[in-house]
């Protein structure tokens, strides 16, 4: 009697192991990405994903030693999905904020740009209040441009927001639009250097306040997944360390988007 | 349940369902007036007058209100002759785009339940209307409409429902209006239950309005049809 007691506990055991081991152990981890923020993330005419994000969360995963499927998502719903277990990860140029904090955690950046204003040439809008006052700002909904836009100069504009950064740009060319407020490396590729943005410039400083946009992006899990977190810093320390981070860099980017 | 971001959020919340009134209010007044004419002049026994109503409401009926909406606000957008003309300041209007895309397709739907409605009334009415000399124009003014709104009501409640419901769209294109404020609230806390719930709490009191004005307005229009009462009331004895 007592042996098969003990057997049963031992068989109990041995699957709760399994179970915690296979659970903690990272050897396939789904992806979640956002595929209309070139040139971060796009998806091709051909239905493929592409773009910096890509790349880097492929090399990350290399890295790791994992199997990685990528999984698209919205914006809007990027976090809840996170938390919902529909992917394990989102390498989604998501700016890491005190507000986003409260509800996953987050690696180490992985680049750091800054954010900017861009006008319509000839438009002759500055970005003081005064010459702000009651013009269209378009921005994608739920970043840290929205907020920053809606906290400081929320009462002089009329913050238009939109689902994706693309939508943004298309209501801009439509003249919907008197400014765009983005990262400045994502409006340059994805917009002012192509067809669409011909008519587009950026105006303005560059915007880095950490209070709004956080200290760059970084890759967010949920918040009972350390050991994940750990994983992914000891990646982006060893794809910057060994070149594969500026290989990836050149292939998008004159410059190191990692910031200082 | 983090109720504390509703509640700070109440007064965008209450900001969007003014607007989602505005917007469905505004549709179903100028679509009802969209669909009478229609519906009379679909309703005509001639082809070539009545093709082009019906073409237009199968149209709107046949597509989805999303597919209508994207059409006017980015699919026009798109050709410059229309960024150049007199009606781009109004096009140029997520609000306007929006009252567009409601009242044409609010106004097929109305004009469909009005026709039918117009197609039933009972020949003896009309053949009555003439024998006392009333013309085709005024028959229609005076026997088949009023009648057939009587009759178009009920479908015409569920209608305004609808367009209460699909009005949610307009949230897509940039307008802040209840669906858009769940949205908002959504993505800066994370919090798709509550937020969305809470939307749904105010369709629901919305939809609970329309619903109590039908009924009265029915009683109003219907009172024909009520059973009488059993025992009248004496008065004056």
């Amino acid at each position: 009697m007592k042996t098969r007691t003990t057997a049963w506990l031992a068989a109990a055991a041995l699957m709760l192991g399994a179970a915690v081991v296979h659970a903690k152990d990272y050897k396939k981890l789904r992806i979640g990405v956002e595929g209309a923020y070139p040139p971060f993330s796009e998806v091709t005419p051909d239905g493929k994903l592409q773009g910096f994000d890509i790349d880097i969360a492929m090399a990350l995963c290399a890295e790791i030693g994992a199997e990685c499927s990528l999984v698209q998502q919205d914006w809007d719903g990027i976090i809840p999905a996170l938390l919902a277990r529909k992917y394990d990860a989102i390498i989604a140029s998501m700016s890491i904020t005190e507000e986003r904090k409260k509800k996953v955690a987050f690696t180490d950046k992985y680049y750091n740009t800054p954010a900017k204003f861009a006008r319509r040439k000839g438009s002759g809008i500055e970005i003081d209040p005064a010459s702000m006052k009651g013009k269209a700002v378009g921005v994608q909904r739920a970043t840290t441009h929205d907020n920053f836009i809606t906290a400081t100069y929320g009462d002089a504009v009329e913050v238009k927001r939109y689902a994706s950064q693309d939508e943004a740009y298309l209501d801009a060319v439509a003249g919907r639009v008197d400014l765009l407020l983005a990262d400045s490396v994502a409006m340059s590729d994805g917009f002012l250097k192509t067809d669409n943005g011909k008519d587009w410039e950026f105006v303005g400083p560059d915007f880095v306040d950490p209070k709004f946009f956080g200290e760059g992006a970084g890759i967010a899990v949920r918040k009972d997944d350390p050991e994940l977190v750990e994983l992914f810093n000891k990646a982006i320390a060893t794809i910057r360390a060994n070149g594969k981070y500026k290989e990836i860099n050149d292939k998008y980017f004159p410059f190191d988007v990692f910031g200082n | 349940m983090d109720v504390e971001a509703i509640v700070d959020n109440l007064p965008l919340y209450l900001q969007g369902t003014w607007m989602t009134i505005q917007l469905v209010a505004l549709s179903l007044l100028v679509g009802l007036g969209l669909a009478v004419p229609v519906a009379v002049v679909a309703g005509s026994r001639r082809v070539w007058v009545s093709a082009l109503p019906r073409a237009y409401i199968y149209f709107f009926r046949g597509t989805p209100l999303l597919v209508q909406m994207f059409l006017i606000y980015y699919g026009l957008a798109q050709f410059e002759a229309v960024r150049e003309s007199f009606l781009w300041p109004l096009l140029k209007e997520a609000y306007a785009c929006a009252l567009l895309a409601f009242v044409l397709n609010t106004g097929a739907y109305t004009a469909e339940i009005l026709r039918g409605a117009i197609a039933q009334t009972p020949f003896g009415e009309i053949e009555a209307a003439r024998a006392c000399g009333m013309s085709r124009a005024m028959i229609m003014r005076r026997i088949q409409l009023p009648s057939a709104f009587r009759r178009a009501l009920p479908a015409y409640g569920n209608e305004v429902i609808f367009m209460l419901h699909g009005s949610a769209l307009a949230g897509v294109i940039t307008i802040v209006d209840l669906f858009g404020a769940a949205r908002i609230v959504n993505s800066r806390y994370f919090v798709p239950f509550e937020s969305f719930l809470t939307a749904g709490a105010f369709y629901l009191g919305l939809t609970f309005l329309i619903v109590w004005g039908f009924k009265l307005w029915e009683r109003r229009w219907h009172a024909h049809l009520r059973a009488r009462d059993a025992t009248p009331t004496v008065t004056g004895r």
